[in-house]
């Protein structure tokens, strides 16, 4: 199996170490991952802001490149989210390589959980940990029951963070609210933003917890931009990270 | 038509969420009700099966709209009511108005309707001398503020008790400072009954019409419809079109949805059903509003906006909503559905409305009638930049990211001209009021290399 990995732009320029965290993760797990040259971005800024025109040329770009590979797997709940949900709206249904992107296309905790169903990792993370769940990855793709909807679901994030030894989990008292991102929302609408992400901060805090992981560093980049502004004893770190044993900045390891 | 002015809901909010602790308090009041709703959906094992048949339900009632109407106005009629039908909001004005010149009144008592606070029926009465009395205690205290509802089930939400306790001296004449909600609402209770008492006319809404039978039926926490109607000999009862449901049986699935949803109840404290006028003596009048309707029933892309029950749970579980208060919407409906409806009336003076949303997907997920509004208010973004209503410099921007995010070696020299010129420029030229995105976040500290350069020089085989 070719495994392809895709790294969204702001992970690529901003959070290289999140890249290498999920490679190293990968390769570990004996998967044959190569990061292909010449991909940007998915496409979303654009699609989510509905210039669909500026939009199309990215996503065929992205299927052109990724249509040789068995399998793609992507460090963001959301870019996933979109190309497996709003790609849709340019390619023909019945366009083959499109459907093949589109279907092995899988966000890396749900790849993990799903495809390669692993049972256990060989890592530490001795910390008070909470989790933000992404609003993409839990309610358009499902990696977990979201609050709102009684069906029973797995949560695949928390299930694969849970091979990881010695975590201490903290649960924030809104279980998946935003954090209040959303793209360009936080730059059209940025004092509901910033308030979204303080209260979201808060909440974690507020938990006990001493470190936040997501599955998807843009909402990780919003929440580290207000905990930085206003220095709250809180860090944020992607999930790739805390599953190939990268150690918090500031914390030191909490006993148990 | 006249044009209204712009709604710019970021400009709106921002007072709002200035106001930290009235914020705060705001956000905490509706989560409470969202919390008491999850309790409830979750004590019903079959909630998801109930949502999907309510939608089901909903796709069959407006894909034979016109013969539902017809069938429950033969019915209705054959009961003793007068239907009536009006296009748009003036005409629904001038039939309700009618009526009470037919009747020579000059004053009704009016419980809990959001169509005709859609139509603005309260200020057209009061311009042609008719003293209206909203009946529900929330809707009364913001007629005394000359407010108007900021949620379409919890009108008076972003009031405080103490500010209910001001405007209930001035107006009712209870003790100064008093914020004690018993005592204000039995100041309340009194202050109505006269009004009922007086009322020659009662004017309620509708919250299901039942094409099988011809009766409706209307919920309330407070008794005030049933009050309201049960003195006068004369009941008006307005409606939008889409509050018809096919079958007596389906209405079961939306009375265990609504209550539920709205305010975490199992069933509202009444639901009252009406067969046709009480006695001979009396009249019971029912006017079929469209007022854009038709309109979006027409549209493929929003046509499901016209499931909605106007429960509420889309504003209460909604984190902008609930951060920028019901009237930074500018609309009668607020928070997602409002979002939605509101630019189908009229694009240009809502176009702010779907971008005041971060798209989390949670009014989607809460909605009991299954209506997928974020990706509707998506859809109303493609629709704005189509009708050219997006501003120029988003536009711009966006076209300059596609033609980025086209070229991979333009994109590798713009990461890392922005890498570079966050590490040397100094902080208060990438930080400062000209970039939104600095006035409360500090960018991120910017790597050494991006992972491109890292895998060319550490994996390239
Ligand atoms: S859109 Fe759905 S959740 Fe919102 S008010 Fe209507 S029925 Fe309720």
């Amino acid at each position: 199996m070719s495994v392809a990995l895709f790294i969204p732009c702001y992970l690529d320029q901003f959070y290289p170490d999140v890249a290498i965290a999920s490679l190293e993760l990968l390769e570990r797990l004996g998967v044959d991952v190569v990061y292909p040259d010449g991909q940007t971005c998915c496409g979303q800024p654009m699609a989510n802001t509905g210039c669909v025109a500026d939009c199309a040329p990215v996503a065929h770009r992205f299927v052109e490149l990724f249509a040789a590979y068995d399998t793609i797997v992507c460090p963001s709940g959301s870019c996933t989210a979109m190309v497996r949900h709003h790609y849709g709206d340019y390619f023909a249904d019945d366009d083959p390589q499109f459907n093949h992107v589109k279907n092995r296309t899988f966000e890396l905790c749900e790849f993990l959980h799903d495809e390669l169903k692993i049972q256990s990792l060989d890592v530490q993370f001795p910390h008070k940990v909470s989790i933000h769940q992404s609003c993409h990855g839990l309610r358009e793709l499902r990696l977990g029951a979201s609050s709102e909807n009684m069906t029973p679901r797995e949560d695949k994030v928390r299930n694969v963070l849970n091979l990881v030894h010695g975590i201490q989990w903290c649960t924030p008292t809104r279980s998946d609210e935003c954090c209040g991102f959303g793209g360009t929302f936080a730059v059209n609408e940025a004092d509901v933003s910033a308030a979204m992400g303080r209260d979201r901060v808060a909440d974690h805090v507020s938990s006990g917890s001493e470190v936040l992981v997501s599955a998807d560093m843009s909402c990780l980049m919003h929440l580290q931009g207000i905990i930085r502004r206003e220095s709250i004893p809180i860090e944020v770190m992607h999930v790739a990270q805390v599953l190939v044993g990268r150690m918090p900045k500031r914390v030191s390891p909490s006993a148990s | 038509m006249k044009t209204l002015p712009i709604v710019d809901h970021p400009t709106k909010a921002h007072a709002f969420v200035a106001d930290n602790e009235r914020t705060h308090w705001h956000d905490q009041a509706l989560w409470f009700v969202r919390s008491k709703r999850d309790k409830q959906a979750g004590s019903v094992p079959e909630w998801e099966y109930l949502r999907s048949l309510a939608s089901q339900i909903k796709t069959e009632t407006i894909a034979k709209l016109g013969d539902y109407l017809s069938e429950f106005e033969r019915n209705a009629t054959a009961l003793g009511a007068t239907v009536h039908w009006a296009a748009d909001a003036a005409e629904h004005n001038e039939i309700v108005l009618k009526i009470l010149r037919d009747h020579e009144t000059l004053r009704i008592v009016k419980s809990k309707s959001m169509l005709t606070e859609e139509c603005g029926l309260n200020h057209f009465l009061e311009d042609n001398g008719i003293e209206v009395v909203d009946t529900d205690l929330g809707e009364r205290i913001v007629q005394l503020r000359k407010e108007t509802p900021s949620h379409i089930v919890l009108p008076a939400i972003h009031i405080r008790k103490e500010e209910v306790g001001e405007t209930f001296h001035e107006h009712l004449g209870t003790d100064e400072g008093a914020s004690d909600p018993q005592y204000l609402t039995e100041a309340a209770r009194g202050h109505l009954r006269d009004k009922f008492l007086a009322g020659e006319v009662g004017i309620t809404g509708v919250n299901f019409a039942i094409a099988e039978t011809g009766g409706f039926v209307i919920c309330t926490n407070e008794g005030n419809a049933d009050l309201g109607v049960s003195l006068p000999r004369v009941h008006i009862a307005c409606m939008g079109i889409e509050k018809i449901i096919p079958r007596f049986e389906d209405l079961a699935v939306f009375i265990r949805l609504l209550a539920r949803s709205a305010t975490g109840q199992p069933i509202t404290t009444y639901t009252s059903h009406f067969h046709g006028p009480r006695d001979p003596q009396s009249e019971l009048h029912i006017v079929l509003v469209d007022n854009g309707r038709s309109q979006l029933r027409n549209r493929s892309e929003f046509r499901d906006a016209l499931h909605c029950i106007r429960c509420g749970a889309c504003m209460n579980t909604c984190p902008v909503y609930r951060r920028s208060g019901g009237h930074s919407y500018s609309a009668t409906v607020p928070g997602p559905i409002g979002s939605v409806l509101s630019p189908t009336r009229d694009s240009s003076s809502y176009k702010s409305l779907p971008y005041a949303c971060s798209l989390c997907g949670s009014c989607t997920d809460v909605c009991p009638v299954k209506i997928p509004l974020h990706h509707q208010l998506l859809a109303w973004r493609k629709e704005l930049v189509d009708q050219n209503l997006l501003p120029y410099s988003k536009r711009i921007s966006m076209k300059g990211a596609s033609i980025l995010f086209r070229n991979p070696r333009l994109f590798t020299f713009a990461g890392w001209v922005g890498r570079k010129s966050l590490k040397w420029l100094p902080h208060g030229m990438t930080h400062n009021r000209w970039n939104t995105w600095t006035i409360a976040r500090e960018l991120p500290e910017p790597p050494r290399e991006s992972f491109r350069h890292w895998y060319a020089a550490n994996r390239k085989r």
